[in-house]
């Protein structure tokens, strides 16, 4: 299982000495009696990529406009460096926004887009060529510059806003949603692009997003947001193997639970819809007390004959439906009591005449390692 | 296309005739020869020339376009600043009565703003001249540019100035530098209709001038009062000319302004 760390081994956040470089505080925000963001702590650390990722209306691009500035907060402190930033208008943060809807200004061009942060700094004019000159080079628009936006296309506009906002080497960027306006082949590159040009600079990065996929390709670590709380934060892997509440386990991916009771060793789920399950890890709740044992799809195994007796539960099931989609197909399944089970086959085998077909009696097994016990 | 039935076509001859037969008319007879207004005696551009010997009617219209320039100059920035506050303070206190309060003189009969300005002028002392038809002016077009630059502020996006401002720019620099330059298609449309309905009005100047403020309207009304002469026309004429391409520039300028961001929004 994965630990703390990240993928490319970088995990300040495990280093107790480590300062952060953003700490949000108890923060809150009220829209008249709807709260947005309530009493949220976080820390992002620099260097990262940070994603902060929830359904609609989870309260993540409030979160995000406090941290730019336009929006107070009722409650709580924002610090960047150890300096809060309550006093500090949006213009005097040194930190920068990507816009969902990029806010490219329409009557300047590309050039005069990128220009307009540096100019605000009353930087030299030579020293402003070269720095819009180095930035377009980076996001591969070096001859578009004399373009209006409207005369570029939603992927070129997409770069600009990015070098825009790169350009005054912010210590921290924003982005909101900065992928959902590409389409879905384009948005798969941007993200490799995206983690390149974050690491080629070395700034910190807090992106917003509603897209499980891309928080998980980019980020660090990811916040999950709900209601205006964060539900988890850590880094993508943990995530998905170790959620920390059913609510995150359902969110992010898919996920089949059994609502059950801990055995009295502490290592047994008693009385779930497939009978008593053994789990791998002692659980910390009591013995007695209603829990869930969670399990991915692509976990399960399907078999036709009943597996041999062992430490893999098993449970006998109907397949009610197969959705294929390419490389994997994904097994709809009743099991005894009427619920529905989803498991996951990867297609390796191409077109294999042996896959069990619709109204079938089949197995499902796990071993008990495959499964973790949530208390909520 | 839709096919024209003979019906419509005359209901739409009949009814441009309507608006502009008097005026058709007016310009021709500013080119008539004779000396009688109701008698044609040829083409000639006679009265064009005794025109630019006429004193009188030359400081009139001196004065009505300095007048002009100066109301909507004037009317351009308060209702500029009174579209912006509507646009962007939300829902502030008293918003629905200040918008009431600005648009209200959209309606008023001009009898009712000249003479209620008259009053006003008489009882804070004011010396009537120039200045006093100058604010009466502004008063009566700044309603009118807040209008139409409210309804390019509608579809302005907010996230451009809060883009700038993330950028650096203080909020003064931001409106100078992006929430201008958008709205300057509709800002000058105003200017241009604010200009045209200075150069035309008869009625407030009439109240609220002063002895040395004859302005061309009033000037043409004093004269044709004592029987209609050949100049008026050739003047008339020329009005005619310059407010009408006043008021075809602004609506041109507020089509683009729209226009603009239809061709935006296509690929």
């Amino acid at each position: 299982m994965q630990s703390a760390g990240s993928k490319r081994g970088f995990a300040p956040w495990a280093d107790p000495g480590a300062w952060p470089l953003l700490r949000v505080e108890g923060l809150s925000k009220r829209f008249g009696g709807f709260t947005a963001v309530n009493h949220l702590s976080l820390d992002v650390y620099e260097g990262e990529f940070f994603a902060l990722l929830g359904p609609s209306g989870c309260g993540k691009t409030t979160l995000l406009r406090m941290i730019a500035g336009f929006e107070r907060p009722n409650t709580g402190r924002i610090m960047l460096d150890g300096v809060d930033l309550s006093p500090v208008p949006p213009y005097r943060r040194p930190v920068n926004m990507m816009f969902q809807s990029y806010a490219l200004f329409p009557h300047l061009n590309v050039e005069a887009n990128v220009a307009f942060g540096l100019r605000q700094e009353g930087l030299a004019k030579l020293e402003i060529a070269r720095r819009v000159a180095d930035m377009l080079a980076l996001v591969k628009l070096d001859s578009f510059g004399r373009r209006k936006p409207h005369e570029l296309s939603g992927g070129q506009r997409q770069r600009v806003a990015l070098a825009r906002s790169l350009v005054k080497r912010p210590r921290l960027l924003l982005l909101d949603e900065p992928m959902a306006a590409l389409d879905k082949k384009l948005r798969g590159e941007t993200r490799f692009e995206l983690m390149e040009l974050q690491r080629r600079l070395g700034l910190t990065f807090v992106i917003v997003t509603h897209d499980q996929s891309e928080a998980m390709t980019v980020a660090d670590r990811i916040a999950v947001m709900d209601q205006g709380r964060l539900m988890q934060v850590a880094p993508p892997a943990e995530i998905y193997e170790q959620p920390n509440s059913c609510w995150v386990a359902d969110f992010v991916g898919d996920v089949n639970l059994f609502e059950g009771r801990l055995g009295d060793d502490g290592l047994s789920v008693e009385g779930t819809a497939a009978g008593t399950l053994r789990v791998a890890a002692k659980s910390p709740a009591e013995p007695g007390q209603v829990v869930w044992v969670a399990v991915r799809p692509e976990k399960l195994r399907i078999a036709r004959e009943q597996p041999s007796a062992g430490l893999d539960n098993s449970v006998a099931a109907t397949v009610l439906d197969i959705g294929y989609l390419g490389d994997s197909s994904l097994y709809k399944l009743r099991i005894r009591d009427g619920s529905q089970v989803k498991a996951a086959v990867a297609n390796i085998g191409g077109r294999a005449a042996a896959a069990p077909a619709v109204d079938q009696q089949v197995w499902l097994s796990w071993p008990p390692e495959a499964a973790i016990v949530l208390t909520r | 296309m839709r096919k024209v039935s003979a019906v419509n076509l005359a209901a739409i001859a009949v009814g441009i005739a309507f608006l502009y037969l008097p005026i058709v008319i007016l310009v021709i007879y500013s080119f008539n020869a004779s000396r009688l207004v109701a008698v044609w005696g040829g083409w000639s551009t006679r009265w064009y020339g005794e025109l630019m010997s006429d004193v009188p009617i030359l400081d009139a219209a001196f004065i009505s376009i300095r007048l002009a320039l100066v109301s909507a100059s004037a009317a351009t920035i308060l209702g500029t600043l009174a579209a912006l506050a509507l646009a962007r303070f939300g829902r502030f206190r008293g918003r629905l009565l200040f918008a009431a309060m600005i648009y209200a003189p959209l309606v008023m009969p001009e009898v009712i703003t000249g003479l209620s300005l008259l009053l006003l002028f008489v009882a804070v002392a004011a010396d009537r001249g120039f200045w006093t038809v100058a604010i009466a002016h502004t008063t009566m077009a700044m309603c009118f540019v807040t209008v139409i630059v409210q309804s390019r502020l509608v579809g302005f996006d907010i996230s451009l100035e809060e883009a700038a401002m993330d950028l650096g720019a203080t909020p003064l620099a931001t409106f100078f530098a992006v929430t201008l330059p958008l709205i300057l298609p509709a800002v000058a449309a105003a200017w241009m209709l604010a200009f045209a309905l200075s150069l035309d009005d008869l009625v407030i100047a009439s109240f609220t001038t002063g002895p040395g403020a004859t302005t061309l309207p009033i000037r043409i009304y004093s004269e044709v009062r004592l029987g209609v002469k050949p100049e008026m026309n050739a003047v008339c004429s020329i009005m005619v000319g310059v407010v009408g391409v006043a008021v075809i520039a602004a609506s041109l300028l507020a089509k683009l302004s729209g226009g603009e961001r239809a061709a935006r929004a296509q690929p």
